[in-house]
């Protein structure tokens, strides 16, 4: 059964779209894309608290595609789309990779993992997301926030869903 | 003229007080850069009482949260103590998604550090 509030979010209006295939270097790039996205949902009243976890994640699905998809192959891209709206987050992030399995990557929160210097990406995305998924080979992330409903109905499903209308 | 540029330094009774001079640590040649200041302060300048005061920082990623985390492993090696301090609630919402909360040891300011070093 469908609730009104879940039915009333997942209609939630998408109103703008902001797009960017990015060269594969840490160099600092794709974080003035960051800032844009940042700027437009601002403009739509996204307070700082939210616009943190949304940078959060955009920064780690981002490079992690430059780092481990594309390898910082420079004849390589990042693929991304992010569709704004008021209370509603939505992107997608493909990198030119062989793709990964995501639930093959160690949980950094375990107490043998806790000081690994790496890993903490994904625990991260998954933390300030509504929603996160893959596609079947692992190089294409669809990330989802929603304001008011929290994070707790974080998801990890294997299908990439397509932009939403 | 200074030989940090990520990281300035105030000695406060024995205790080397560490404050960020970037308000977002993100891009890899900062974070590779930031890395090796901290670690001299133990490695070169062989400090023994540190306090990482967070109060200029809004964002990190997860590639700096590894270098405080090697940064914390060569405290410990050397006997060095270190509290991290001043955290803003949502960069402490990524110490506690992550774990790391009960990795540092972390307190609400630096005059709570200082009672404790």
């Amino acid at each position: 059964m469908i609730t009104f509030a879940e039915l009333r979010m997942a209609t939630s209006p998408l109103i703008r779209t902001v797009e960017r295939s990015l060269p594969s270097s840490l160099a600092g790039g794709y974080i003035e894309f960051i800032q844009q996205v940042l700027s437009e949902l601002t403009k739509l009243g996204w307070q700082q608290r939210d616009l943190f976890g949304v940078q959060m994640a955009l920064e780690e699905t981002i490079s992690n595609g430059i780092r481990h998809g594309n390898k910082e192959d420079p004849n390589k891209l990042v693929h991304v789309q992010c569709r704004l709206g008021p209370n509603r987050f939505w992107a997608q992030i493909r990198d030119e990779g062989k793709g990964f399995f995501p639930d093959s990557v160690p949980d950094c929160c375990c107490a043998e993992n806790l000081e690994a210097p790496g890993g903490r990406g994904l625990t991260l995305i998954r933390g300030f997301m509504t929603r996160v998924s893959y596609n079947e080979c692992g190089n294409c992330i669809t990330l989802e926030k929603r304001l008011d409903s929290g994070n707790s109905s974080t998801c990890h499903t294997r299908s990439t869903s397509p932009p939403p209308k | 003229m200074s030989k940090h540029r990520h990281i300035t330094v105030n000695e406060s009774a024995n205790v080397s007080v560490i404050q960020f001079t970037d308000e977002k640590i993100i891009d890899s040649e900062t974070i590779q850069e930031l890395g090796q200041e901290l670690f001299d302060l133990i490695e070169q300048e062989q400090r023994n009482k540190i306090v990482l005061n967070f109060s200029n920082v809004e964002f990190l990623s997860s590639a700096a949260l590894g270098k405080l985390i090697t940064f914390d492993k060569k405290a410990k090696k050397s006997k060095a103590e270190l509290i991290l301090t001043n955290i803003s609630p949502e960069i402490y919402q990524v110490f506690i998604i992550t774990n790391l909360d009960k990795l540092f040891q972390i307190k609400d300011s630096e005059a709570d550090a200082l009672a404790v070093l």
